[in-house]
Order: structure tokens, then sequence, then C-alpha cells
């Protein structure tokens, strides 16, 4: 840690903007001087790419700004990028994340810290800009890490935190960081954005050591390997994320020094859980409806708390546990669907219920689907999934079925 | 690797070989492969980095050159090689190739040029990657080189026709039956042309064949030197696909330039320039029949007169229609008629 000085004291002043979650991202990649990053439109992640364009045309920004012909080459670009050393950037949204999932798929096991906004947008067909995380959860079990993030402040934070963990020799796995579509994307709302001398300090060179290609390092990267590695590989993918949870706490750590903001718990969000009878669980800017129905309930002595999830991979199992096995009835509300599933749950809610399996206190746990394509989730859908969760409560019982909240039937 | 040489977007200046014996000795492509006997393919690779030189980097999309050519534990490549997406060669390109410029422009790498070449086969350029291929020739301040390798199938995974595929030709997904004759009945894409054609801002298109080996070699080296994005098409004899005695691959690559099938020519900077054979056809020597070149192959096997001739009226057309023959499929109207026409 550099000794602050009066010159880095005065620079360490927090400019406050007025800026969407899009544009946070962007002041965020400007601090961490991409290399590369390519571009393709598709509302409602597009919004990051139009403030690099001006990042760049500004001179904020020197990078290489590649508008490519489809969401396939947009990350095969960056991937290659990434593999000679540059620091690289993109994103999507909804079909444009589905049409680039070939790439998506190799990305982990080439070891490529690409770090991408995925805009959360409903998937095809019908269309529909509005939000929906199915996109972003293609890739939950194919080595990207995964967070959700709730305000233009945290969005900001969390992008200077992603390079520095997926860079970190110890991970080298991409990571996406995903936002509510218009929620979050195209809302704006007062930011601190740091000065670059403590971004530097937080921030360290990409490096990509022996793995990097180039004619003084002379390798040969992912030749045909079948039966004789191919295990050995994911193994070390798994490997790497397991180590990533250590990586994120020492990073969460070290951006609270030098930032001198942040949360100490990086995996998730509590709020009013402390003494809660119920706990309602979501991820994204959900929370906004969720904290205003708790404290709704709150004076009518209802004690209800919130979970929201930051990290979906790697997923804080243990941590996670500890907190909603205290409860006496657990609600998720996904903001996605897994048609056929056990219960017909969301993913969300699946991921839990695996992970309270082994715990020896395990509260009815009641799943709810809301808020597709973008639709609000409000306080109505807030107050019934509670009270669901409380004659769960009473009863002892989960209940097996998947409420779908504010929908026609 | 922090350097604070200025960065230029150079190229490296690579010489023409003027003559077999000049062909440097090193050689950057060796053991470790396991293609077929009489691989045109693996020649191509051969001769491609070893025009090139070491301080270049190669990118393979998926296909024989990948999957017979490149295994974990015995890479042939001395240079730095990386795998990438069948369809993505144009995209392994243009990201190694700014990459490269962003770190040099930005002090962050010591500057110096680097060669960047991006191969694909028939299926993962004129089929799948044709659309990333466009894009990153039109991308300028990007020096890289797309090689196709033109094997004239899916050969890696059971000899599956592709959009390069001839007329008429035995495929396992084009089987001559008892009701059917021909079910492959589309005409081989024009793809330097096309290239060539549709990229006014690529500078260098060229069509090789490894028969011709310093010629195929002097046009990577043409294609590197003179920089931005640049396209080779290499048409690669393939005894499995093409059902032939691997010992004629040569032969079956002239065979392919005597007919007037394959046309060999470079544009440059919109110039067109005929080589060898070719150029002698162009200048009117004549060309052998087709029959020559089809009969010798399994894949023509079931080929009537019918069809001989038809193959044969459609190399006609290349030659006698063409606006720049053998190059770009336009024909002007003639005078009478076009003035008919606007009345």
């Amino acid at each position: 840690m550099a000794v602050a000085t009066p010159a880095a004291k005065a620079a360490s002043e927090d400019k406050e903007l007025l800026i969407s979650g899009s544009e946070a991202v962007a002041e965020a990649l400007t601090l961490a001087d991409i290399d590369v990053v390519t571009a393709y439109p598709i509302r409602p992640y597009d919004t990051v790419m139009q403030a690099i364009a001006k990042k760049i045309s500004g001179g904020q920004l020197v990078a290489e700004y590649i508008v490519a012909e489809g969401e396939h080459s947009q990350f095969e670009i960056v991937k290659h990028a990434s593999t000679v050393g540059a620091r690289v950037f993109c994103g999507s949204s909804g079909v444009g994340w589905a049409y680039a999932m070939e790439c998506l798929v190799v990305t982990p096991p080439l070891r490529v810290p690409m770090i991408a906004l995925v805009g959360n947008r409903a998937l095809d067909d019908p269309g529909a800009f509005g939000v929906e995380h199915n996109d972003a959860l293609f890739v939950r079990d194919l080595g990207w890490m995964l967070c959700w993030v709730d305000t233009s402040q945290e969005a900001l934070d969390t992008t200077l935190i992603a390079y520095r963990v997926a860079e970190d020799r110890r991970v080298l796995l991409p990571l996406a960081i995903s936002a509510d579509g218009a929620f979050l994307t195209h809302s704006q709302a007062i930011t601190m954005v740091p000065p670059k001398a403590k971004v530097d300090q937080f921030l360290p060179r990409y490096n990509r050591g022996d793995l990097l290609l180039h004619p003084d390092n002379p390798i040969t990267v992912a030749p045909q390997a079948n039966e004789d590695w191919v295990i050995e590989i994911r193994r070390q993918n798994d490997e790497a994320m397991k180590r990533a949870t250590t990586v994120i706490e020492e990073a969460y750590a070290d951006f609270r020094k030098v930032f001198g903001r942040g949360p100490e718990n990086p995996w998730f969000e509590e709020y009013m859980t402390e003494d809660a009878d119920v706990i309602l669980i979501g991820m994204g800017t959900i929370s906004l409806p969720m904290k205003v129905g708790i404290r709704n309930m709150r004076a009518q002595g209802k004690k209800v708390g919130l979970l929201r999830l930051r990290w979906f991979r790697p997923f804080a199992t243990e941590k996670i546990v500890s907190v909603l096995s205290k409860a006496k009835a657990i609600g998720i509300v996904d903001r996605d669907y897994s048609f056929g599933s056990p219960y017909h749950s969301g993913v969300v809610a699946t991921e839990i219920r695996a992970a309270m399996y082994n715990s020896d206190k395990r509260p009815p746990l009641l799943s709810f689907i809301g808020g597709l394509g973008g639709r609000e989730v409000t306080l109505e859908d807030v107050y019934k999934a509670t009270d669901l969760c409380y004659s769960a409560a009473n009863s002892g019982k989960s209940d097996a079925r998947t409420h779908w909240l504010g929908v026609r039937e | 690797m922090a350097d604070t040489t200025t960065f230029s977007n150079a190229t490296q200046v690579l010489e023409p070989f003027r003559g077999i014996k000049r062909v440097t000795i090193e050689e950057y492509f060796t053991s470790g492969h396991r293609t077929c006997q009489g691989c045109e393919s693996a020649l191509i690779m051969k001769l491609m980095v070893k025009a090139a030189g070491p301080r270049t980097i190669v990118l393979g999309s998926t296909g024989c050159m990948y999957v017979a050519n490149t295994t974990y534990y015995t890479t042939p490549w001395v240079v730095p090689w990386m795998h990438t997406q069948l369809g993505s060669s144009g995209s392994a390109a243009l990201g190694t190739a700014a990459g490269l410029k962003a770190l040099m422009k930005k002090g962050k790498m010591k500057s110096e040029p680097i060669n960047v070449i991006a191969f694909c086969g028939d299926g993962g350029g004129a089929d799948m990657g044709l659309n990333g291929i466009s894009a990153t020739l039109t991308h300028k301040d990007y020096n890289c080189l797309i090689l196709l390798y033109d094997n004239e199938s899916y050969a890696n995974t059971d000899i599956q026709l592709s959009g390069l595929t001839p007329y008429g030709a035995n495929t396992t997904f084009s089987p001559p039956g008892k009701v059917i004759r021909n079910i492959h009945t589309r005409w081989k894409k024009n793809m330097a042309g096309m290239m060539a054609a549709g990229h006014p801002e690529c500078r260098y298109v060229a069509t090789v064949c490894g028969s011709y080996a310093v010629e195929m070699m002097n046009k990577v080296r043409r294609a590197l030197t003179i920089g931005g994005p640049t396209f080779i098409h290499s048409l690669d004899p393939c005894p499995k696909g093409w059902d032939y005695d691997p010992m004629l691959s040569h032969e079956m690559g002239e065979l392919a330039i005597e007919t007037g099938l394959f046309p060999l020519y470079e544009v440059e900077d919109g110039q067109v320039k005929y080589y060898g054979k070719t150029k002698a056809i162009v200048e009117g020597r004549k060309r052998k029949p087709v029959r020559e070149y089809l009969l010798k192959q399994g894949r023509f096997a079931h080929f009537t007169e019918e069809d001989l001739s038809y193959f044969q009226s459609k190399v006609d057309e290349m030659w006698e229609k063409w606006e720049i023959p053998a190059v770009i499929p336009f024909r002007r109207l003639d005078a009478s008629k076009a003035a008919l026409e606007v009345k």
C-alpha cells in the first residue's frame, strides 16, 4: 500500500456523477485502462458501448474499439486479444449473449479473464426488452464467474473488482457482471467515481505470464486433447473456481482499504435478516420493492428480511446456508425460469434447495417466479410471497408448488 | 515488456524468395502431426510458416489442420499457435492483431511487427466463417492474413460437402444413388474473387496451390509485407476426400490449374495479375479438358458424359464469358442489346 503524500491525498477526492449503471461501468473501464473492446448493438447492454465510444472519441481512454459483425465475432475477438496480453471488455443481452454461446463456452478452459456486462434481457420469442436472468444463467455450469449488481455504484466498484479477481493468476477465468435491463442499465443515480491513482493502487496490470501467446513465448494453446487429458483440464477449471472464493474475499477487503467503501461480505447483502422469521431471496434490482415491502411489513410487526445474492458463481454455499438456516421460512423470487426442473422452480430456488440439503436446520422453502420480461415486481407481490412464507413457517412444511407472482392466470 | 519504442503499425518486409535454392532452411512446422499420406494441406501449413518466419503467431480454426494436425504434447508448431472456433478465423486474426496493436501503441509491449496468420478450411472459411472473414477484411488498420486451405470437403469429419465442394462430387452427404446420381448440384463459390471484389480496402488477395511451392510462399510473404487484412485461397488436393492415390497430390494440383478449373492469380490494390500456367491460358494456351482431372478422382467416378460436358461448359464460361476471366463473373451487356433495353 502506498503512503499517502499530499499530492496523492488531493488526487484521492472522488468525483460525484449522476450516471446510469452502464455509464458507471464505462467509468470503471476507463479507470482500468482497458486495451481492446468489442461492440455489437442489442438493447439494453449496448448503452455501455455507447458510453465507452464517447470516452474514446473524447480522449479519456485509449483502446481498440471494434464494432463486430455479430456477437460470435464480438466475443471471439476479445478472447484472442486477451491471449496476447490485452485487458478486454465485452458484453451483450438476451439472444445476443446466446448468439455468442460457442465463444462463451471456450473462454473459461482457455483461462481468458474476459470481463463482460450482461444487461439482462428476456430471450426471444416474442421480443421483449425487459429483464430476465436466463441469459446470464446460460453459462452457470461452464466456469464463468457470475455476479449481479444492484446500483450504479455497485456496478462501478464491481467492475474494478472483476478485473482484479479474473486476472489473478490463481483464477484466470472470465467474469460476467449482470445488470438488470432498464432498471439498472438505464437508471441514473449519484455515483462516486474514484481517481485513477487509487485504482492503480488497487488494480495491478494484467500479466498473463507463461500463458502469453507471443513469439518470445512460443506455446501451443488448446491443441486437440481428447480423453487423454480433458478430464484433468476440467478439474483445473474446477480448482480455479474454488480458488476464486479466496481471491474474491481478498479483493473486497483491499477494495475497502483503498477506496473506503464496499461491503464486508462480498457474497450477498443482508437487509434486516438478523432477527427475521421470513427471509426473502432475490438478485439484482428486485431488492428495491423487497426492501420497501419489508420496511412496511416491519411497521406491522412482521419480522421479514432480505438476502440479496451478489455472487452466483462461485456460490457461497456455507455462508448462505448459515444465514438461511436461522429463519422460520425462506422464499426465493426467481427472475428466471427452468422449465421442467425439480418443483418447476427457477434456477436460484433450485440452487438454494440443493445448498440447504446438507444443513441440519432446513426451514420450509418456497419458490416464486416473478418479474419476467421486465414486468415490475410490486409491493403486493412481495406481501403475497411473504404471507405464503408465514403460512409455511406456521405449518413447518415446504410448499412443493412454485408460485408465479403478478401473472394473469 | 514495456518499451518506449514508438509504435508505427509497420509490417515485416519479407522479400520474395528468388527460386527454390534461396528458400530459408529453417522449419517452423515440424514433426508431431498425424495428417494423411499425401495431405497437401499439411504441406501448405509448413510452407506458410516457412514463408512467414519466426516472429509470427498462427491461429488455427477447427478442421483437419487442428484435429489431425495439432495434438496435445505432440504439437508440430515451432511458432506460437492457438486454436480458434470453426467459424472464427476472421475474428481470431482481428483480435490477435488488435491486442498486439493496443499493447504496442500504449507502450505495454515492445513495439515490433509480428505476423498474424489465421487459417481455416473450406467449411470454416467459405461456409461458417464467411461473415467473420468479410468483416476482418474491412478493418484496414490491423495487419493479419487469413489463409483458407481448401480440400473441398469437411474432410476431418468424414468427407461431407461444403460450399467449396465441386459440383456432383461424391461425399458422405452426397452419395450417388440408383435414383439420384448427383445429390450435390451447387457450383463451388468463387471465394478469392468474392473477397477481392467485396472488400475495396483489402489490399491483397491471392490464390495458391501447393504444387507451386515457391510461388505459394512468395504470395504469403507479399500478403504479410503489404499489410492490413489480406486473404489467400489455397486449393489442396486431398487423397482421402477426392479418392486418388496419395502419390498423385502434386499432379492433381497441376491438373486443377491446367484445366483452368482453379486459376492462380493475385489482386493487389485492385490490379489482377495471373501466374504460371494460368497466365499461359490467359495468353492463349489451350486448357486441358476437365475430364482429365475429374476422371482421375473416385469422387467423380459416377459421372456420365452429360455430367462431364456440363462441368466443362461451366469452366468454359469462366474463361469465355466472365468480364475478368476466371476471377470476376460479371458480363457486360453488348452495346446493341444495352441500347435496346434503354428504350
